[in-house]
Order: C-alpha cells, then sequence, then structure tokens
C-alpha cells in the first residue's frame, strides 16, 4: 500500500510544485527540500509550519523568488503549463503578478510608503486597460470604500485591516491562476482576520484561484483550506484534506501541535513540544523529528524518510505513520472557580487614562482575587494593555483608584514604594526586544533582584540558578546572551526575571504572540505551574481568545476602553451576555468544529 | 488667518521663514557684536598702529562708534533691511556694489554644481546600491574615499594639471574676467571650478544615496514590488527613489551650504570671483562693513537652502503631509 508519492505535474491542475529544493547560497544545505504539491483551480492549500520550517521560502518560490542567501537549486513550479523557475528575467517578470501574485504577511511594511492606493492597484492590472471605475470594482470586491478618495490615500493613512484589503486586491486584480498567501492576517485583530479571510475565501471561489496560504496558525487552516501540508524542518511531513489532517494527524509532528493549539471547544490542558526544531545546518541523519518524537525506534535514525501514501490523498513522511495511537484526549481541567472570601489583591475604582488629550480607558472598575488568574480581552484600540501599563504603573497620566493589598497604589512606578515595585512585574510581549543583547541572561535576571535587595554575589548566583531551574531553562544559559537563545527561551528568561523578585502579581502583556504554538503551550504550562505552586496572581493580557481558557479562571472583556463583561472564563465563553464577546467568540476561528 | 492652513507647504515654509529670519536676527547679533568686541579702540584696529589721528577720528564719525552701541545697531540693522549694508572702508564704494556681482558669479558656480554635479552623484550612488557588494560597487566607492579624503584645492589643481597645463590644454586654468563683464559670458571659465565643486561634493552624496537606497532595496515593499513583476527601471526610480531620496536631499542642502563659503581654497585657487573670495580679501583688509555683510549673505543662504530641502523632503514623504483618511 506504501508507494512513494512522486507529484507528476497534472494537466488539470493549476499549480504543480515537484521536488522544489531551496539551498543556503554556497552551502549546499537545503533550507527547503523534497517538496511537492498539486493545487486545482479554486483549491485553497494550507502550509502550516513554526518559524523557521522553510513555509515562506517555499511560498516565495512559487513566485521564482528566494530572499537574500537563498537560491532556489531543484525542483519545478508549473503554473498551468510554465515552469517558473525556468523562466527568464523578462519572462519571469511577465508571469508574476499576472498568472501568480503574492499577499504579504505586514502589509503595513509591504504597501510602499511613498505611493498613493491607487497607483499601487493600477500597477497590478499589469498593463490592462482600466477605467476609474474598473479600479473602484477592485475595491468594491474586497469591501474597501468605492470613492475615488481612497485611491488618493497613502498606505499610511488608512488602517490595517484596510491595508490589507488593499494587498489582497492588488493579489487579484489580474484574476491570476495562483496567489501565495503569506500569513496576511497576522497582526490583525479576529474581527478583521474574520473578514479578510471571507474575502479570501470569496474571491479564490468566485474567480477560480488555486490559492497556497502560509500560515501557523491551525485554527485559520481549518476554517479556510481545502488541503493542509504540514512542514517541519524544511520537508512537508504531512499533506491531506483539512478535515482528515485536523481529525487524524498521522504524523507525530501533526499530532503534537495540534495538542499544542488552544481552542474555544478543545481541552483546556495545553501541550507544548519539548525541544526546538534543528537547524538546517545541525540536522539529524535520520528523521529530522527525531529528537522530539516520543514514538521513535532505531529505525528512525537510519535515513530521513519519504512521503508515503496512508490514504487516499493522505501522504505521511514518517516510517511509523502505520502505528495508530489513540489521540491523546486530555481530560479538561475545569477551571476552579476561584470565588475566595477576603479582601482583592488588586483593586480598581473608576480608573481613567489619558494619552494627550483622548481618553483611552472610560472608568475601568475590577478586582482581582489573590491567587487568581484574570485575562483581559479585547481588539486592538480596546485599552487592555494601557490598562495592563496602568497598573504596573508604565503609564501614569491617569484619574481613579488602585488599590493594591489594601494600600494605594500610586500612577507611575517612580511614584511607588519599593515594596509595590517589587510585588508587581511586568512580562513584555516581544522577549526578541525586551532582553537587553548586551547583557548575559544571568546579569538580565539578577538586575531587578540588586534594585530591590542587597545580596552577595553568591547569594545572586544562587538565586538566578534557582529561577532558571523553575523556567525550566539550562543553568548554562546564565552566562548566554540572548541571541543564543530561541524565542521561547528568551521568553522563559524574561518569566525569570520576573520571578526572581518573588512577585505577587505577573502582568503578562501578550506575552506568547510572538512565539510559535508549540512554544506557546510550553510557557501557558509553565506559568499555569507558578500560579498552582507558588499563588501568583496573573493578569493575562492577550487578544487570543481560546488561549484564555489554558491560562484564566476569570475574564475581562474590553471595548473602547471599557470593560463590558467580567466573570469566569467558562461562564462568559459558554454563555456571553454582552454582544462583543459573543462577536468575538464568533469571530475566532474555531479549529475542532472542521 | 488661516488661509495658509490648507497647505502644508505653505505652513511649513512660513514657519521655517519665521525662524530663518530669527536665525538671520541671531547672526547679525553675533556679526555686530564682533565689531564691539574688538580689543581696544575698533578705529585703530581697523587702521592699525600707523593711522594718524585725523583718520582715526574720521573712521569713528564713518562708524558712529561714539554712539551707543544700541543705536549703532539698529542703524545698521536698518541700513541692511533697506538694502543699504553701508559703505566700504577699503575704496569708499557701497558694499553692495562691491559683493553683488560676486554674489552672483557664486550662484551661477552652485546652480552649474547642482545641474551637473548632483545627478550624476545621485545616480552613481543608486548603481552602487543596485550592485552591492560586486566590482563596480567597490570601485565607485574607492573613488568616492580618495575623493573625500583629498582636500579640495589637491583636486583643483589635478584638473589644472590635466585640462588646462601639462597634458591637455583645453581650458583655461584661471577664471578671471574683467570688472563688469558677467561670468556667464565666458562659460569656458566655469568649467573646471563646476568640476571641481561637483567631485568635492561628489562623496558625500554618493554614500549617502547609495546607503538609503541599500536599506530601501531591502524593505518589504520593494520585494513585494518585484513579486509584482515591475521592470527594473519602474522598481528603482518609482517604488525606490522616493523613500531613499530625503536623507541624501539633506546632505545635499547642507553640502551646498558649505559650498557657497567654505570653498575659498578652490576659488582662490582658479581666482574666481565669488563669495568665498569676497570674504578673504575683506578680513585681510579689515573691511567690516563688507565682512558682515557677506557673512549675513552666507547666513540667508544657509537659511533658504535648508527650507527648500524640507520643501522637498515633505514633498516625497507623505506621511509628513498626509493625515489619516476619513471616508468623505
Amino acid at each position: 500500500m506504501k508507494e512513494i508519492l512522486r507529484a507528476v505535474p497534472q494537466p488539470h491542475a493549476s499549480v504543480s510544485v515537484a521536488d522544489l529544493r531551496v539551498d543556503l547560497n554556497g552551502a549546499g544545505i537545503p533550507i527547503v527540500d523534497e517538496v511537492s504539491f498539486e493545487l486545482a483551480a479554486g483549491e485553497i492549500l494550507g502550509l502550516v509550519g513554526e518559524s523557521g520550517s522553510g513555509k515562506t521560502t517555499v511560498g516565495m518560490a512559487l513566485l521564482g523568488h528566494s530572499r537574500s542567501g537563498l537560491r532556489i537549486t531543484g525542483g519545478s513550479v508549473c503554473i498551468g503549463d510554465k515552469d517558473v523557475l525556468r523562466l527568464s528575467e523578462r519572462e519571469l517578470r511577465a508571469v508574476r503578478g499576472k498568472s501568480i501574485t503574492y499577499v504579504p504577511q505586514d502589509p503595513g511594511t509591504a504597501l510602499n510608503p511613498a505611493l498613493r492606493i491607487g497607483t499601487q492597484l493600477r500597477e497590478s492590472l499589469k498593463g490592462q486597460p482600466a477605467t476609474e471605475a474598473d479600479v473602484l470594482q477592485l475595491l468594491s470586491d474586497v469591501k474597501l470604500p468605492t470613492v475615488p478618495a481612497f485611491l488618493a490615500a497613502f498606505p499610511h493613512q488608512v488602517s490595517g485591516g484596510q491595508q490589507q484589503r488593499v494587498a489582497i486586491a492588488m493579489a487579484f486584480a489580474s484574476r491570476p491562476a495562483a496567489v501565495v498567501l503569506d500569513e496576511p492576517t497576522t497582526g490583525l485583530d479576529v474581527t478583521t482576520q474574520s473578514h479578510v479571510l471571507d474575502t479570501i475565501r470569496r474571491l479564490c471561489a468566485k474567480h477560480g484561484v488555486a490559492a497556497v496560504y502560509v500560515t501557523h496558525d491551525l485554527a485559520v487552516v481549518a476554517t479556510l483550506a481545502n488541503r493542509v501540508a504540514v512542514m517541519y524542518s524544511g520537508r512537508i511531513v504531512e499533506i491531506g484534506p483539512t478535515s482528515v489532517v485536523l481529525t487524524e494527524p498521522t504524523h507525530p509532528y501533526t499530532r503534537a501541535l495540534i495538542r499544542a493549539v488552544p481552542d474555544l471547544d478543545g481541552p483546556i490542558l495545553l501541550q507544548g513540544i519539548p525541544g526546538q526544531a534543528p537547524a538546517p545546518t545541525s540536522r539529524p541523519k535520520g528523521c529530522a523529528f527525531l529528537p522530539r518524537c516520543p514514538m521513535s525506534i532505531p529505525a528512525c535514525m537510519a535515513a530521513p524518510p519519504s512521503l508515503a501514501r496512508v490514504a487516499p490523498y493522505h501522504d505521511v513522511r514518517c516510517i511509523r505513520s502505520d502505528v495508530r495511537v489513540q489521540a491523546a484526549v486530555t481530560a479538561g481541567r475545569e477551571s476552579a472557580s476561584v470565588e475566595r472570601i477576603g479582601p482583592p489583591l488588586l483593586e480598581i475604582k473608576a480608573l481613567r487614562a489619558f494619552h494627550g488629550s483622548a481618553e483611552i480607558l472610560k472608568g475601568i472598575d475590577l478586582a482581582l482575587a489573590h491567587g487568581c488568574s484574570m485575562a483581559l480581552v479585547g481588539e486592538s484600540g480596546s485599552g487592555k494593555t494601557t490598562l495592563a501599563r496602568c497598573i504596573s504603573g508604565l503609564h501614569k497620566k491617569i484619574d481613579g483608584l488602585m488599590y493594591y493589598d489594601g494600600q494605594i497604589l500610586a500612577a507611575g512606578s517612580r511614584n511607588r514604594a519599593v515594596e509595590s515595585r517589587r510585588q508587581i512585574q511586568y512580562i513584555f510581549q516581544n522577549p526578541y526586544a525586551s532582553l537587553n543583547p548586551r547583557r548575559s541572561i544571568g546579569e538580565a535576571i539578577a538586575a531587578p533582584l540588586r534594585e530591590f535587595e542587597s545580596v552577595s554575589n553568591e547569594e545572586l548566583r544562587r538565586r538566578v540558578g534557582e529561577v532558571l531551574d523553575q523556567v525550566a531553562l539550562s543553568r548554562r544559559a546564565a552566562q548566554q546572551y540572548p541571541h543564543h537563545l530561541s524565542g521561547g527561551q528568551r521568553q522563559r528568561a524574561a518569566i525569570a526575571r520576573a520571578l526572581i523578585v518573588n512577585p505577587t502579581l505577573l502582568v503578562c502583556d501578550e506575552v506568547t504572540s510572538a512565539l510559535d504554538v508549540s512554544i506557546q503551550a510550553v510557557i501557558v504550562e509553565l506559568l499555569d505551574r507558578l500560579q498552582q505552586e507558588r499563588g501568583i496572581s496573573m493578569l493575562f493580557v492577550t487578544h487570543n481568545l481560546p488561549l484564555i481558557r489554558s491560562v484564566a479562571q476569570q475574564v475581562a472583556v474590553m471595548q473602547s476602553g471599557r470593560i463590558v463583561e467580567l466573570g469566569a472564563v467558562k461562564d462568559v465563553l459558554s454563555r456571553p451576555k454582552a454582544a462583543e464577546t459573543t462577536r468575538l467568540i464568533q469571530d475566532a476561528p474555531h479549529f475542532r468544529q472542521a | 488667518m488661516d488661509w495658509y492652513k490648507d497647505s502644508v507647504y505653505a505652513r511649513l515654509v512660513v514657519r521655517r521663514a519665521i525662524l530663518g529670519v530669527l536665525t538671520l536676527f541671531l547672526v547679525s547679533l553675533v556679526v555686530f557684536s564682533a565689531t564691539q568686541l574688538l580689543p581696544g579702540d575698533t578705529a585703530r584696529a581697523v587702521l592699525g598702529r600707523s593711522a594718524t589721528p585725523e583718520r582715526l577720528e574720521a573712521l569713528r564719525a564713518q562708524l558712529h562708534l561714539d554712539d551707543p552701541a544700541i543705536l549703532q545697531f539698529a542703524r545698521w540693522a536698518g541700513g541692511l533691511l533697506s538694502g543699504d549694508p553701508g559703505i566700504s572702508l577699503v575704496n569708499g564704494k557701497p558694499v553692495a556694489e562691491l559683493i553683488g556681482p560676486r554674489i552672483s558669479n557664486s550662484l551661477v558656480l552652485l546652480g552649474l554644481v547642482g545641474l551637473f554635479g548632483i545627478p550624476p552623484s545621485i545616480l552613481l550612488g543608486i548603481y552602487a546600491a543596485l550592485r552591492r557588494g560586486r566590482r563596480s560597487d567597490s570601485s565607485v566607492s574607492v573613488v568616492a574615499l580618495a575623493l573625500a579624503a583629498a582636500p579640495e584645492f589637491v583636486i583643483a589643481i589635478g584638473l589644472i594639471l590635466l585640462f588646462s597645463t601639462v597634458v591637455f590644454q583645453w581650458l583655461p586654468p584661471v577664471s578671471m574676467i574683467r570688472p563688469g563683464m558677467s561670468i556667464l559670458d565666458r562659460p569656458d571659465i566655469l568649467v573646471l571650478p563646476v568640476l571641481t565643486l561637483s567631485l568635492v561634493c561628489f562623496p558625500y552624496i554618493f554614500r549617502m544615496m547609495r546607503a538609503s537606497m541599500i536599506e530601501v532595496l531591502e524593505s518589504d515593499y520593494m520585494e513585494m514590488a518585484k513579486l509584482k513583476g515591475l521592470s527594473p527601471a519602474r522598481l528603482v526610480f518609482l517604488h525606490g527613489l522616493p523613500n531613499a531620496i530625503a536623507p541624501t536631499v539633506q546632505v545635499i542642502a547642507l553640502t551646498f551650504a558649505y559650498l557657497a563659503g567654505g570653498v575659498v581654497v578652490v576659488e582662490y585657487v582658479f581666482a574666481f570671483p565669488g563669495i568665498g573670495q569676497g570674504l578673504i580679501n575683506a578680513i585681510a583688509t579689515r573691511d567690516i562693513p563688507t565682512i558682515q555683510c557677506i557673512v549675513l549673505a552666507l547666513a540667508g543662504f544657509y537659511v533658504a537652502v535648508n527650507i527648500l530641502a524640507d520643501v522637498i523632503v515633505v514633498s516625497v514623504t507623505p506621511r509628513l503631509r498626509a493625515r489619516a483618511w476619513q471616508k468623505p
């Protein structure tokens, strides 16, 4: 039954990729290897993988492009009957933007800031004659305002969601055979994301466009794609119909990945994948997933497995794909309803906050119990991060009262007593930016301790070692610098830096949003354990609604500077009362439903 | 009074012009104080030790040195504003008459440098950025560095040796003209000074253009433009250049402000009747009214060039002039 799938270009396929290989320039080391798939007109393939898996490299290679330092060295990419990889520069220019187009990850940087939207849209028509009405029609296709003034606007004058719609309109303008979408909804809030996904789905169906949707987000894939290809370390490890791959994942990596994804309807306990993906230069001789695989056998070490068919249209790159594993359904830990008596740890009364003259928070009342974890959710601009910054003293233009442990909490950390500064610690969103690159991890972690206590060097080393243990980083990391560490390790170091002063409240600002899901799950497990073991209270700011089931007992839903709903997570998610909550739940991609 | 609020440019120019006037006022204060601060008797400092008491007295009367400083300043500044910067101490002619032709000669020289020197510098910067890391890029960069390292007069003398004396004898080695004659009557004498100054400003403009173009070429929107399959010319000149030019415009403005007064040596080598040479002569003869006037003219040029640069930068940077779009 096992047959090695050799993708042969088929006449009916819109896009057919065979044995694509992209190398690190000069080194002969493949970043992407043995990638083959086919797409029919109107079909959407979700290309899923974590950072470094090579998914974006594949997406760009479909347009015959490789980023600097990389080179496409083998295989073929046929759009219709043309092999993109065998065209001259001039022919390639004719195909790009015409037969195959590209939607960038971040339209904020991918639209030219110096050119009007109309100019950029018109050039996407590739010289087809177009009246202004035709161009306005492109706007209407993506539900943008169909007025000439919009065409005359510059990209920075419109919102992020509108920018992404412009990019999508550009991609579909020339009625291409295929579109590559590179994580086009990253950075958009759930509502905008859901509208953009609708638009993509509608346009692909209406114009019969084959689409490759590159993403790290399984939930988005579940709602959008007909088929899924899961990439790991430069190769496709599993490819098949979306419903099959997501419900009966066969490759151990796919299975682990799915368990790591928070879901509104799924289990509460997330399981991360220990370890990290190997760098292209240090892949093991056998299967690349081997070091992290729970079911490896000695034969896995021999050679990289090839893609084998396990069911019709379902191929898996694992020699143990015949082993049936019962999907380990983790019983969801019912979130302990925290109805503790006694005075709350943090109490906020009629808090208002301002940026210049704009009122960002318009009267917030909130109480957080000892040892409780509360999620702050809302769209971007709802004021959730500002609230977190007010509490931690980073934002001080405020009006209203805050009490911490019965004491008044002053506005601005400089005005606070040493003790209250120690008790409230803040963890930033982006671990790539929040650690000083010129300080070793050990120094970075020790810095807050030096600030609050005078300790001997020996004591300092001991306590740094202790917190490193608690966040499951090796003690060797103390001597390393941030660039030696992966994103997940950096975020753990940032958590260690907050933990070392024994805080009673951790304010976590989107701490997992810059991380891969497998790493996100590991961080969530860690925070959960810290809450259980040390009784630390947490305020968890996030736009990721499914995630709050795993990290919080209580949730506050925010909208335009107000809390519109507040309650236990399971009540709010199952019986939302505020319209905003209902909308957020509807717009969040549900992935096990598919 | 809000006619100008509608135009970002008008608002910018008005605001900058007000600041510019303030700058000029401060410069004039400094320049004027210099005459007051000369040690001892200004008249003696001007005329030297051998001056007779009669001449000293005459000079004091001419400069109104016995009046209070405020009155002197008011009289001088009032004269400037009404177009009369005073009388030269050296030959008794009006200063305006003396330096007027020099200012126009210098402006012609700078205008020609702007016309013929700057576009090639910009184009070479773009070219080097496009060929980054290749041999053609490094060769242009090495030439630019060598030019930046060479003193201006060395470049000038080198060009004279090459084109006027030793190798070829195509062009006049000096740029002297008869008084009363316009510099434009003798285009040939302009060639070498223009070439020299172009080479002097080339390295700065080239390096800035190359650096900012490289940054732009690596941006997401250039990758996007490439993936749209646009022609190389459209890619570079429509998508790249407007985003890369702003820092270069600032450098050009600074270079020009420097060239206006700072290339005395070059003017000296060619005996070019420009404003820099005029300043040197005035200093040598302690012709205070002329010095004051030239320094103020240079400051005015500096202000004007910078306003122009800001306007150009705003015109290529929509972010600086357009507010958030609202559905009409």
